[in-house]
């Protein structure tokens, strides 16, 4: 094994561990054991038994396939706890993205400034980016939310798509903002000195020598640990709140909301809440995306890539269920990601049927996704998990 | 809360609920016509009229589903009119559906856990920085909600989903809500409609046992007669949009007005 496949595993190692503990059986102390065993053993072979492009590449298809899991655990918060038909995901998406990257970049200076404008840039630390991309997300959702909420289901789709361009439009604009239509660059990625040739001088020794097979490209084994760590905090929060009596008058609400109301529930603050909670969640995966892609524009926040392809995951998944939710993220992407190698392949046949057809790739993918749904639809409506039956975990088990 | 009973008889406290000259319009459509009543406390008082009399329309402007266009509804003599209906709730008044709406894709438990008021757990920031507190209440609420579904016998159905119950144990669950509460005052609508003989005796006991122990006052509309000469005492009758009478039930029963009311002729009363 060669050191570059050593230091690569190395980087496997913590992302598999925690799939292992959200995906084995057992009891939480078994479970980790077992993940911790598990995760060391795949982490090892993957690199060996896989050419290193390939691996390469299925590092940042997870790392992607990760940021569509947290918006669809946003969007489960909305969707799958309260009934909210939320299709305006890409404007949160997109305030995150662009809150983080204001708050983490630096003002253009000099010439630079001549091309690039922005309204503020502060500077801080990638952490802090996040954090401030989730409150202001949460804040534009509070404000939408306190007129939107008064509409239900198909309304209230309309009026969260109409909402989600107009912020499209607002960043595509407003020169002075987010320097309109032109892309904001240099969003700083966290700790990307481990990559860099004189490596981060604060570190040892020992982990610079660990590190030195590694070149810049490989900084997505590195982005693949915070995605996977961003996304167990989001998981185990939401977890957490959706299995408890708030989570209990969320699924009252969303099931019968005039029963709810006479059984003392305030079903207009619950209702803002999941919603604000959403946002939150939607701007922290804005964020993630941000400091991944390093150059963000309006463009990247259509309706088709950061809302439709959402909902399909999350009804893919299992709509109320947040296992079901990143579930669905991976098997929608993979299918999406599946779907331009395949496509590749047939182009001959294609080529066959028409000239023009191989080019045209991208649309028969939307298809594919678009017949997707409708199997979902069609077939099982409740997602590959169901719901689960038992709201509460606080409530003690048995008699 | 139960403990304090006060006799129906006694004339110093004010009502436990009064309606005074509630209006309410749906477009052309006066469903409320400056209709006033008070129920006492402690009584089982029965809420008939013919269909369309606004029995229903009643129970929604008190609860406050939505804001009678004019006229009050007091509580121990506080106007609650401009209550949503969480607010309502607070002040001790529950009701139940005349279709019932459960929580259909909860258990059977959890659609009563739900009811209990003031709990540490509906809270956001509590589930996560004072667990203890809240799993502590989740018992408590879980014990108490086991025993409420002993008394109305659905304990085998606790962790069925609430949406496959038959159509008499909705009726049954509905009513076992409202004792999650701990309600002074309910208000059931039609209780009895689609409930078979056997089911229909049961409520009726329930209804008389929980008036005689726990105090609890009743406000119910009903079709059946029988059940209404029964447990009722005192009857209003109301008809559209408006109190026809209030009395006895076996005086309303004889009353020239409410069988007209009943079987028409209002029009061409001569």
């Amino acid at each position: 094994m060669e050191p570059v496949d050593l230091a690569r595993a190395s980087f496997l190692f913590f992302p598999l561990a925690l799939l292992g503990m959200l995906v084995l059986p057992g009891r939480p102390a078994l479970r980790l054991l077992l993940a911790v065993v598990a995760a060391a053993i795949v982490a090892v072979v993957l690199p060996i038994w896989l050419p290193r492009g390939i691996l390469t590449y299925l590092v940042s298809f997870s790392t992607m396939a990760g940021i569509y899991a947290i918006l669809s655990l946003g969007l489960n918060s909305q969707w799958g706890l309260t009934g909210h038909v939320n299709f305006g995901v890409a404007g949160f998406f997109a305030v995150g993205a662009f809150t983080s990257a204001l708050f983490t970049t630096k003002m253009p200076e000099g010439a630079l400034a001549a091309y690039s404008q922005q309204a503020f840039g502060l500077e801080w630390p990638f952490l802090a980016g996040v954090v401030m991309a989730g409150i202001v997300a949460a804040i534009v959702g509070f404000l939408i939310s306190i007129p939107v909420l008064r509409l239900r289901t198909d309304f209230l789709a309309i009026a969260t798509l109409g909402i989600a361009e107009v912020i499209r439009f607002i960043f595509q604009n407003e020169r002075w903002l987010a320097n309109g239509p032109q892309p904001m660059r240099g969003i700083p990625r966290p700790l990307d000195c481990l990559f860099a040739d004189p490596a981060c001088s604060w570190l040892p020794q020992g982990v610079v020598n660990w590190l030195a097979p590694l070149s810049p490209r490989d900084y997505v084994f590195f982005y693949l640990i915070v995605v996977a760590l961003v996304l167990t905090v989001v998981y185990l929060a939401l977890e957490r709140i959706s299995r408890s009596p708030w989570g209990r008058m969320q699924r009252a609400v969303r099931d019968e909301e005039n029963s709810a109301a006479m059984n003392g529930k305030n079903v207009t603050a619950r209702r803002i809440e999941s919603f604000v909670v959403g946002s939150f969640i939607m701007g922290v995966a804005g964020a993630i995306y941000a400091h991944y892609v390093v150059s963000i524009d309006y463009s990247h926040f259509n309706p088709l890539f950061a809302t439709f392809i959402v909902w399909v995951m999350l009804m893919l998944g299992g709509s109320g269920n947040n296992k079901g939710a990143i579930l669905g993220a991976f098997a929608v992407w993979g299918v999406w990601s599946g779907a331009a190698f395949v496509i590749d392949m047939a182009s001959p046949a294609l080529q066959a049927i028409s000239p023009d057809l191989p080019s045209r790739g991208a649309y028969l993918r939307w298809m594919l996704v678009a017949i997707l749904l409708a199997g979902i639809v069609l077939f099982r409506p409740q997602g590959i998990l169901r719901e689960r039956k038992k709201v509460s975990d606080f409530m003690p088990k048995g008699d | 809360m139960q403990d304090k009973r006060v006799s129906p008889l006694s004339h110093d406290p004010p009502p436990v609920l009064e309606v005074r000259d509630l209006v309410k319009n749906f477009g052309g459509l006066r469903a409320l016509d400056g209709c006033s009543f008070s129920v006492q406390e402690g009584t089982i008082t029965g809420l008939i009229g013919p269909n369309g009399a606004g029995k229903t329309t009643m129970f929604n402007a008190i609860t406050g589903f939505f804001r009678p266009d004019s006229g009050r509804v007091l509580t121990d003599g506080q106007d609650i009119t401009s209550l949503p209906p969480h607010g309502v709730f607070n002040r001790g008044i529950c009701r139940t559906f005349q279709i019932p709406r459960e929580h259909g894709t909860m258990t059977v438990l959890e659609n009563l856990m739900l009811v209990a008021p003031d709990q540490a757990g509906e809270r956001f920031w509590n589930c996560w920085f004072r667990p203890g507190l809240v799993r502590r209440q989740e018992r408590e609420i879980r014990d108490r909600a086991m025993e409420v579904l002993e008394f109305v016998d659905l304990t085998r159905l606790a962790d069925e989903y609430a949406g496959r119950l038959s159509g008499g144990q909705k009726k049954l669950l509905e009513l076992a809500r409202t004792l999650m509460a701990e309600p002074r005052l309910v208000l059931l609508d039609e209780p009895a409609a689609g409930v078979n003989r056997t089911l229909m005796n049961k409520l009726t006991e329930n209804i008389e046992y929980l008036r005689r122990e726990r105090g609890i006052t009743f406000l119910l509309i009903e079709h059946d007669m029988d059940l209404v000469m029964q447990l009722c005492d005192p009857v209003i009758v109301m008809s559209e949009g408006r109190r026809l009478m209030e009395g006895r039930p076996e005086e309303v029963r004889n009353d020239p007005r409410v069988l007209e009311a009943y079987l028409g002729g209002q029009y061409g009363a001569a």
